[in-house]
């Protein structure tokens, strides 16, 4: 049974009681909101997540308005893990946003076991290409549109490195976040992807999500094998340059952009060793969503065909 | 699980979930999933995932844990071993800054227990570190810290109040590490009612090996500024955690019999028996702490409060110590808290000096606050607080 079984009312009635409890990846949520207009947000945006009927809960998450005058005058929604409020509120307008934000938060700072990395990780063949990256480098936008191409979605913020299978990526299918000029670039490129409610105004501009594929989800329990580190750069009216990159500074910036590195400790190395051990390692600097992931589905493709050859060659030379 | 007596408290069955298990450890064996989401929610809010953890490792239970459970105990502890790692190395610095007071520092509360290795430690996150210096070495500490970083970014008026009536410099940051630090001088305000002895904390406080100028309170001491802090404090959110401190503290220290001979009388020569009457009280009925029935009589002898009195403050600290989580609070508890709160205030200071600054504190710090948040626009957004997250 998947979310969009539920007619808005049931999810609403749901949502308002004792909670839509739903599975996100490795993760089951229980939400519970006050708001009219989340169901029919949660149901556009997670529609093929499956309905869960465990009695555990990893997050139980609410939405709601905030007492006090700002019900009435520019009113504000609040975000809670049980009582706890991590975050100051935001407009009303911005209550998907911040359900998003909000997971985001309960997972990157309570879930130690994985190794948490700002990245997102899409897959093709069996294989992970992991894009990690700052604010403003295009990665989202990338990552949703090789993701309108076909290519699996792990995940797009929040790379779950597993600490027990070397190299290994565990997907956490959510809506791929995308600001300002994205939004219009996806809805251009990919106009069947479902788009989510806008928010403006919010501290990185107007922000709409792109709902995660139905395959996708439905292959949230299937991990994925880190292949390629691409640091993407989106550079206007630049062609698209992939060049090397090497291991050890790779190693410092995925370092660098993980939530937990410092929290693992020595765990925490050794998982991401696995993973630069798994991987070759590219800059890539691009502009044109049409010419890149062709690009990227050349160098996967590439790489996976010498895997195959790598294990032919030690068949027959017996050591396999 | 419904209305049920528990030690004499007649309390819902939900609210004292985590306290009951904190008390059998051993029944974490046999929870179904359902308990088990319960007292992960409670016991997360509480600051005690660590803990839980910890109890459950001692015990050898890890087994009999739902898998979808493990992962919650697995990061906590992962979390509250980083966590001392950090402390340790937080630790090792400030006392090598102080090294140049020439003059004994002791080191306070959570950062005390994981510096003398305290079972009390184990699994415990807390958000600064509390050392106590002598009250005329004070200033010369604070600019020895200064010059490496540690400031204040208190306002003048709340500068001011820390600086003169408080036991305690406004609190200190690292710039850089973003790490706190309270510098206190006293274990109670200068205004407050009762009024510990600071010379005598120091005069036993016990040298830590390894550390030239590190001290940490005897453990009886410790056990009393335990019970200062919780049952004279303003606000309840780490209540149930620093109830467990207690607990744990007097689980520890007890297996001496010297430790209850000179408990109570320690608390007397310090006018601290109200808060250690408190402390035993309140151990005993809500984590079945094994305190021997004569101290409890003696300590009762020394601090119990007149009955009516003491009738009202059971109502009010059960209701403030249980997890601060939905499932632990009945139609009273905000009622409680409020006047726990307004009671702390009573206690830290006389009423001439007590209503001016809730005057203050009311409507002329809001407006500053105000002000200075509109010129500065900084208000924390997810981003920085997702940020604060990651290494530096």
């Amino acid at each position: 049974m998947i979310v969009a079984d539920y007619s808005e009312q049931t999810l609403q009635g749901l949502i308002a009681g004792s909670g839509l409890r739903f599975g996100v990846g490795p993760f089951t949520l229980n939400l519970q909101s006050s708001l009219q207009q989340l169901a029919g947000d949660v149901r556009l945006m997670y529609a093929s997540y499956p309905i869960s009927s465990q009695p555990f809960a990893d997050f139980h998450v609410r939405l709601d308005r905030p007492f006090g005058l700002r019900r009435w005058f520019r009113p504000q929604v609040n975000f809670t893990q049980d009582t706890r409020t991590p975050f100051k509120p935001l407009p009303l307008e911005q209550s998907f946003a911040m359900f998003e934000w909000g997971l985001n938060w309960c997972i990157s700072s309570q879930c130690h076991q994985y190794l948490i990395i700002h990245a997102a990780v899409v897959e093709r063949g069996g294989l992970a290409l992991i894009m990690p990256a700052p604010p403003g480098s295009g990665k989202s936008t990338l990552c949703a549109g090789l993701v309108a191409r076909g290519w699996r979605l792990l995940t797009d913020e929040l790379a779950l490195v597993s600490l027990e299978q070397p190299g290994e990526v565990i997907a956490l299918p959510r809506p791929v976040s995308l600001k300002n000029e994205s939004i219009d670039v996806i809805r251009a490129f990919a106009p069947e992807q479902v788009i989510g409610p806008i928010a403006r105004d919010t501290a990185k501009g107007t922000v709409a999500h792109m709902a995660a594929p139905v395959e996708s989800v439905e292959r949230a329990a299937e991990a994925a094998l880190s292949s390629l580190l691409v640091f993407p750069q989106y550079t206007p009216a630049s062609a698209t340059v992939i060049a090397p990159r090497q291991k050890a500074a790779s190693f410092m910036e995925l370092a660098d952009q993980s939530f937990n590195f410092n929290v693992l400790g020595e765990l925490g190395f050794q998982a991401l060793r696995q993973v630069l051990d798994s991987c070759d390692c590219y800059d890539l600097s691009y502009s044109q969503l049409d010419d890149v992931i062709p690009a990227l589905e050349r160098l996967i493709d590439a790489r996976a065909e010498s895997a195959q050859l790598d294990s032919l060659d030690l068949r027959s030379t017996g050591i396999g | 699980m419904g209305k049920q007596a528990i030690n004499g408290l007649a309390v819902d069955g939900q609210a004292m979930l985590l306290f009951s298990l904190l008390a059998k450890p051993q029944q974490m064996a046999n929870l179904d999933l359902n308990t088990w989401d319960l007292l992960i929610r409670q016991a997360r809010n509480a600051d005690l995932l660590g803990r839980i953890y910890e109890l459950v490792a001692e015990h050898k239970l890890f087994d009999d844990v739902p898998l979808p459970v493990r992962p919650h105990l697995l990061s906590a502890r992962r979390f509250a071993r980083r966590h001392s790692v950090m402390v340790g190395f937080e630790l090792g610095n400030l006392l090598g800054i102080l090294a140049k007071l020439d003059s004994p520092v002791v080191v306070l509360k959570g950062a005390a227990y994981v510096l003398a290795e305290l079972p009390a430690a184990a699994g415990r996150v807390f958000s600064d570190i509390d050392l106590m210096v002598a009250k005329d070495r004070l200033a010369e500490a604070e600019k020895l810290l200064k010059v490496q970083a540690w400031v204040s970014s208190a306002d003048g008026y709340d500068d001011k109040y820390y600086r003169q009536w408080m036991h305690e410099l406004p609190p200190l940051q690292h710039m850089k590490r973003h790490t706190l630090l309270d510098l206190h001088h006293a274990i109670l305000p200068q205004t407050a009612r009762l009024k510990p002895s600071s010379k005598r904390l120091f005069a036993s406080a016990l040298p830590v090996e390894g550390y030239p100028n590190a001290h940490v309170l005897c453990p009886e001491d410790m056990v009393l500024h335990s019970a200062t802090h919780l049952f004279q404090d303003d606000e309840f959110k780490h209540g149930a955690r620093d109830l467990v401190d207690l607990d744990t503290l007097l689980r520890h220290f007890g297996e001496d019999e010297q430790f209850w001979q000179r408990l109570v009388p320690r608390g007397i020569e310090m006018d601290l028996s109200r808060p250690l009457y408190y402390a035993l009280r309140f151990c005993c009925r809500m984590l079945e702490t094994p305190v021997p029935e004569a101290i409890l009589a003696q300590a009762a002898q020394a601090g119990r409060p007149p009955w009516l009195l003491a009738g009202l403050m059971d109502q009010l600290f059960q209701r403030a110590l249980v997890p601060d989580h939905p499932s632990c609070l009945d139609s009273f508890s905000a009622v409680a808290k409020s006047l726990l709160f307004v009671r702390s205030h009573y206690l830290r200071m006389p009423l001439h000096l007590l209503l001016p600054h809730l005057f203050h504190k009311a409507f002329i710090s809001p407006i500053n606050a105000r002000r200075a948040d509109r010129a500065t626009e900084n208000r924390p957004t997810i981003d920085a607080l997702i940020a604060e997250n990651k290494p530096r």
